[in-house]
């Protein structure tokens, strides 16, 4: 079976419209969450990372749009778009999409939406994409959670170890909507801080928003600096509970063995772990035992969940984008507003941006319905 | 790359007040809307599973497919491979009725966490036991090509042994449901024409 | 009181979905998580919902909770005692 990589991608956040902007800014140790007083979106202030309108809309009429486009569709299309320049592909029969995604077009069903109603099914929000770009296949759209976006990567891997296509574009995002958010607030899981994953202090997530995109392909033509070659991936559910963690992190133990045993490789060579580290007490403690269990808890571990918050469906993919460039850089960022360990079982949470040769990371993510993924790559460089 | 020795073991249809299991009638209800006619199989299936009333009609409808197939499987390495047109959406639209309602505005966690497709995934892993690989995708219409695809990967490359794969959507009134169960042995051949067939057929 | 635990078993029954039981299977001194009536923590979010909605209580820190939702007479007691509507 050929190789499959990832390689050229794209960040769209508050940090700005590309990865270096993100990168350059998370090696200096600054969040991109502040925070946000609006009452519509919830009541009381919070804390978000969210994209601002004028970026937006500066570097999407850049690409000359011919229509009115949702705010989502904004952000996936001026993420892609550069992501496609930087690739320099043609876009032919070959050529797959798949779109990560846990909402969507969630907020035209608002009242104010100037959209039709019709928008909010996934399947329209992948036409309005492949269309904008003129694939010639219909986009995929995967919608697993929060595990969508790393999800996304391995689906993308098995098309084209099938057959099926020969690159994939992989595009994800989710918005910070009053949806969400009076979600969330009901499920007690906001924090009213920055959030702090792992440590003793945490209190919950922020949620935040980001438009990620990558090239997949078999094409060895088509690396970029920070290209990754995946080594084994996969997904498997706790059978617990729809949204509780697992006590015993089975889900997440057991997608982290599999990966491992796809890929390979033995512990030691995994150099770092990209984790979900939602800032949740019952996830952090969840994760904490699953790693343990598996016996990489003396591996260095970050949760960049306190530089962009959880970004939702584009979350796995972010974070495995943001892994590719550690990798390039051999540098293991650290994991933001962690102080004193607040798990049971011991971690090895990176606490500052240290300088390291890598090769190697597992990312891996947990979400809602009990689902679990956990993917290895390593650097593509001979 | 097609994993030639596998076949579909069974099926199972759910649409128009009818439960279809391989080409037989299991279940039909002439009147009643969609929540009480999954009540009423429920019953007659004679399911004994509390949690059920507690689910979305999408997981409910879900749950049901998946018992008829799955009542009399061991393998617990059995993969979730479901799509669907609406994801969520019947679901979200009560979530955001009740955030925005005018007298008392709140956000209900029950009906929330409903508000992702792959939640079904979940409910069936936990009835059966499953450890197993789950995805959920989004199509404008039942895509039996790139399902089957998918499935070969998972299938040629050892990660499952059997596969629970299909359709599942629920819209307003209007939902539709086609699950197959993927298997090395079985009455019906596994090819994407077949599915069409199958799929048509019921 | 005996009103508002009649009431509060009516409510839990409708809102948290407890189709095969009945108002009277429910005591008043019977836990409603874990053994009893297996409520889980979804359920324990929504029972938190209803002392807002309903009670016009807000609950400051979720993790007292536990205590209150024991069993119908300790959350008939809270209730009383806190109630703003």
């Amino acid at each position: 079976m050929s190789s499959v990589f990832l390689s050229h991608n794209n960040i769209f956040s508050a940090y700005g419209p590309d990865s270096v902007s993100a990168i350059a800014q998370i090696k200096e140790g600054v969040s991109s969450l502040q925070l946000v007083e609006d009452s519509y979106l919830l009541e009381g202030p919070f804390y978000s990372s969210r994209i601002s309108d004028d970026l937006l809309n500066e570097k999407f009429e850049r690409l000359r749009p011919t229509e009115n486009y949702t705010r989502l569709e904004k952000i996936l299309i001026a993420s892609l778009s550069d992501t496609l320049e930087k690739a320099d592909l043609e876009i032919d029969d070959r050529v797959g999409l798949i779109v990560s995604t846990t909402k969507g077009n969630i907020d035209v069903l608002e009242k104010h939406s100037v959209f039709p109603e019709k928008r909010a099914y996934l399947a329209q929000l992948g036409k309005k994409i492949k269309e904008f770009f003129q694939f010639q296949n219909d986009a995929i759209i995967l919608s697993n959670a929060c595990v969508s976006g790393v999800l996304a990567l391995a689906v993308a891997k098995r098309l084209i170890s099938q057959k099926t296509y020969d690159h994939v574009l992989v595009v994800g995002g989710d918005l910070v909507t009053k949806f969400i958010m009076s979600g969330f607030n009901a499920f007690q899981a906001l924090s009213p801080e920055p959030c702090r994953p792992y440590c003793k202090t945490r209190s919950g997530i922020n949620i935040g928003e980001v438009g990620s995109s990558v090239l997949v392909t078999a094409d060895t033509r088509q690396m970029a600096r920070e290209a990754v070659k995946i080594m084994g991936e996969a997904s498997c559910n706790d059978a617990n509970h729809i949204s509780g963690p697992s006590r015993t992190g089975e889900g997440l133990f057991r997608s982290v063995q599999a990966a491992l045993e796809q890929s390979g490789l033995s512990i030691e060579s995994i150099d770092y772990i990209s984790a979900h580290g939602t800032a949740t007490l019952f996830n952090d403690e969840m994760e904490a035992i699953a790693f343990n269990r598996a016996n990489l808890q003396k591996t260095p571990l970050n949760s960049l969940k306190g530089y962009f918050g959880h970004t939702l469906g584009a979350s796995g993919l972010l974070e495995t984008l943001i892994g590719m460039h550690s990798l390039q850089k051999n540098m293991l960022f650290a994991s933001k507003g962690f102080q004193e360990l607040g798990v049971s079982r011991p971690l090895n949470i990176i606490k500052d941006t240290t300088s390291k040769p890598l090769r190697t990371f597992i990312k891996t993510a947990s979400g809602f319905g009990g689902c679990n993924t956990a993917a290895i790559f390593q650097s593509a460089k001979p | 790359m097609k994993p030639s020795s596998f076949h579909i073991a069974s099926y199972c249809r759910i649409i128009d007040n009818n439960i279809v299991k391989n080409d037989e009638v299991l279940f039909t209800e002439k009147t009643g809307d969609l929540s009480s006619f999954l009540k009423k199989a429920y019953k007659h299936m004679e399911i004994r599973y509390p949690k059920f009333f507690k689910m979305d009609t999408l997981s409910k409808l879900a749950f049901i497919a998946a018992e008829t197939l799955l009542k009399d499987s061991v393998e617990k390495n059995t993969a979730l491979v479901f799509s669907n047109k609406s994801s969520s959406l019947d679901t979200d639209r009560k979530h955001s009725a009740s955030i925005t309602d005018s007298v008392h505005p709140y956000a209900s966690p029950a009906i929330f966490v409903y508000t992702l497709p792959n939640i079904c995934l979940g409910e069936i892993s936990i009835r059966h036991s499953l450890y197993s690989e789950n995805s959920f995708f989004i199509f404008d219409e039942f895509n039996p090509r790139l399902l089957t695809d998918y499935c070969d990967s998972l299938l040629s490359t050892g990660k499952t042994e059997k596969i629970l794969c299909g359709w599942v959507d629920v819209d307003k009134q209007e939902y539709d449901a086609f699950l197959y169960l993927i298997a090395r042995t079985g009455v019906y051949p596994y090819t994407t024409d077949e599915l069409t067939r199958l799929y048509r057929k019921t | 009181m005996s009103e508002l635990k009649q009431e509060l078993k009516e409510k839990i029954i409708e809102q948290l979905n407890l189709e095969d039981i009945s108002v009277d299977e429910i005591a008043n001194d019977d836990p409603l998580f874990g053994q009893g009536l297996g409520l889980d923590s979804i359920d324990a979010l929504e029972l938190i919902v209803m002392l807002d909605k309903d009670y016009g209580i807000k609950l400051a820190d979720p993790k007292e909770g536990r205590k209150i939702f024991e069993s119908i007479n300790t959350m008939a007691a809270y209730i009383t005692a806190n109630r703003t509507t």
